[in-house]
């Protein structure tokens, strides 16, 4: 526990008094404050004069916009909630909690630095990459717990939160599987699915991903994995049907690809349901946070993410079957929530990531030869 | 909008002046019909016509066209085609002989009423709750199948063909037959009981009633039927992806799939060159029907 500050900002006498939990922020707090223009470019909370400046900043700003944080989903509910207990002072408006990455970016190139605009984003990693231009570069805390192929150099953008490429199955209708191969048996005919098309569903390329990084192929070339769904398809394993929760719950599709905190899921509905991932083919997917260049609460906007990459904020994720980006680092310092991580399938091995030109050439391969090896 | 609607103003517009006749303010009557196939006919396809020529940078381009080509783009529109004449033929022919026996019945009979109401709902019974339908009942974990595989038949003892253009075709079945009674019944309802019984007092019989009175005069309705049935199984989108999502055999999903891609596959006017592909498609089987039409009409 410490106690916190004076702090002046905008020529308004803005005086806060506060309690500030451990968070495990290293750096300490100051009595330097944190001007508007300061924090529009800070690029960690030390160059806004330390956490309690950051804090007391962003009290002072007194409003934070988030966008298309669904609250039923990776427990975002309990991270809003979560961070308006902590600070009261600071209203958050939750825009559009259904949208898409895509429309994430679009509502920051529409509202520009407007008091409507979004301070902060949840995006997909194509959209991520995509619309660099628009993000300030910032390094929460906890940076050095993030892998470097989870997050760009500067802090444009860093990865939050996801899972790996899994196989769900229901262990009452199908064998155990320990093994891709496992799925050539004639045990699995006709139960196989892909959770959408990966023509189009980032799941379902990402499921072709893996199954060719299990079968010896690279992340360079997608092939492998095209072939083996083809020589599924010729066996009558592979089924070319949509699954979704109907399908799982009914049987029709009792083995699905999919991240593993999705599918780990439909334990809600079919009680013997396992997810396994393949030991040689941990493929990641998460999703990335980005501040705003035009964030009309900047101040507000980093101390947001302090919060999300707090053992706090990320132990509310982990909550909700969606795997922290600081998971490893969590496990080693023993901060981790662990009946919560033990609802997840443990994961043994060097997990994988696509990068942007080898999600390219992967969907480029993917958009060429799918339709025609699976007909 | 105006230019919808200016050909009728200086039609009117003329009038005054070479007849001396009131000026006639009748065309106004038209406006709402002519604004709505403007914003929702017109606009649209126009909208697809251009965007078809440009490429990611908006400027001209034939490449959208030439990409119609590809293999699988070449393969889905062949399935599709077939697909749709399948079930517009097969919907047409097993409608025409339900509404048949449905005419020879009481009039107001129970059979009759609820066969048409029925006719109506399951004529708009699609999608994924149709494709749902299905899997749930005939699928490989459905209870039909179940029970028929305890009692010794396998009926995909070679494959899931449910999940296959054969599926497909039967799911398709399920609103084309209603969609054709609905259609038909006026025309056959048009059909007098008298005619017959002069073809019989002048010596004809059951074959030459059909050659020559009720075939001809029924034969433009039916092929106007099995057009639109055609159509409706050309555009239908939500329930082929429901149940064939892999593969993707219709048209109507490779549009969305140009359209909606998350991965990066996002290719707008490729999208609308396949949408103009289609226009085109149906306006060829629309011309053979007009001259079907034209030949079929010019009977006694």
């Amino acid at each position: 526990m410490r106690l916190g500050s004076f702090s002046r900002h905008l020529g308004l006498a803005v005086v806060a008094l506060f309690v500030v939990a451990a968070c495990g922020s290293p750096s300490g707090g100051g009595s330097a404050s944190c001007s508007e223009s300061t924090a529009k470019t800070a690029t960690s909370a030390s160059a806004c004069g330390g956490m309690s400046a950051l804090e007391a900043a962003a009290k002072a700003e007194g409003k934070l916009n988030v966008i298309a944080l669904p609250r039923d989903w990776a427990n975002y509910g309990a991270v809003l909630d979560g961070f308006a207990a902590k600070y009261p002072e600071i209203k958050i408006t939750s825009d559009n909690p259904d949208g898409s990455s895509q429309q994430e970016v679009d509502a920051v190139k529409q509202l520009g630095s407007t008091s409507r605009a979004p301070d902060v984003l949840d995006v997909g990693m194509a959209v991520a990459l995509a619309n660099t231009n628009l993000f300030a570069p910032y390094k929460v805390a906890t940076w050095a717990d993030i892998l470097d192929s989870q997050k760009e150099s500067t802090g444009l953008w860093f990865q939050d939160y996801g899972g790996f490429m899994s196989i769900g199955y229901d262990s009452s209708k199908v064998p155990t599987i320990t093994s891709i191969d496992d799925l050539k048996g004639s045990a699995f005919r006709g139960k196989v699915a892909l959770n959408g098309n990966p023509k189009q569903a980032n799941a379902a390329l990402n499921g072709v991903m893996m199954a060719n990084l299990a079968e010896g192929g690279s992340l360079d070339d997608i092939s492998k994995g095209v072939t083996f769904f083809k020589d599924l398809k010729k066996a009558g394993t592979f089924v070319p049907v949509q699954a979704t929760t109907a399908t799982v719950k009914n049987g029709t599709t009792p083995v699905v690809f999919d991240w593993d905190y999705l599918s780990a899921a439909h334990g809600k509905d079919v009680p013997a349901w396992k997810v396994f991932v393949p030991n040689n083919a941990i493929l990641g997917g998460y999703y990335a946070q980005a501040i705003s260049k035009s964030a009309p609460h900047p101040a507000a906007a980093r101390l947001w993410e302090e919060y999300l990459y707090s053992d706090t904020g990320q132990n509310l994720w982990l909550a909700g079957l969606a795997r922290p980006v600081r998971q490893a680092a969590m496990e080693k310092s023993g901060t981790i929530d662990k009946a919560a991580a033990a609802k997840l399938p443990a994961v043994n091995g060097t997990p994988q990531f696509m990068s942007d030109t080898q999600s390219t050439a992967a969907k480029n391969y993917v958009v060429a030869h799918w339709d025609a090896a699976i007909s | 909008m105006t230019t919808a609607g200016s050909p009728a103003v200086t039609a009117n517009v003329g009038r005054p002046l070479l007849g001396g006749r009131r000026f006639s303010l009748d065309w106004l009557g038209a406006i709402p019909f002519l604004a709505y196939v403007a914003a929702f006919l017109i606009l649209p396809s126009a909208i697809v016509g251009v965007g078809a020529f440009l490429d990611a940078n908006n400027s001209f381009t034939l490449d959208n066209f030439v990409h119609l080509s590809r293999s699988y783009i070449v393969t889905s529109t062949i399935e599709t085609t077939f697909v749709s004449a399948v079930t517009a033929l097969l919907g047409a022919s097993l409608g025409a002989l339900l509404s048949y026996a449905i005419v020879t019945g009481s009039p107001n009979g129970l059979l009759r009423r609820l066969v048409v109401s029925a006719s109506g709902v399951l004529a708009q019974f699609g999608g994924v709750t149709l494709a749902f339908a299905f899997i749930a009942s005939i699928g490989p974990a459905g209870f039909v199948y179940l029970f028929a595989q305890s009692h010794g038949v396998d009926y995909y003892a070679h494959g899931i063909w449910l999940f296959d253009l054969p599926g497909l075709n039967l799911v398709y079945l399920y609103f084309q037959i209603p969609l054709m009674v609905l259609v038909f019944l006026p025309a056959l309802d048009g059909i007098k009981p008298q005619w017959r019984e002069a073809a019989e007092s002048l010596g004809g019989n059951t074959w030459h009633y059909w050659r020559h009175i009720a075939g001809p005069l029924l034969f433009p309705a039916f092929l106007g039927a099995v057009l639109l049935l055609f159509a409706n199984s050309f555009s239908a989108y939500a329930t082929a992806n429901a149940l064939i999502n892999q593969g993707q055999p219709m048209l109507s999903q490779q549009i969305a799939g140009a359209l909606s891609s998350e991965v990066g596959a996002y290719e707008p006017g490729f999208a609308k060159a396949i949408a103009i592909q289609m226009i085109v498609i149906v306006t060829v089987v629309t011309v053979l029907y007009t001259v079907l039409q034209r030949r079929t009409s010019r009977w006694l």
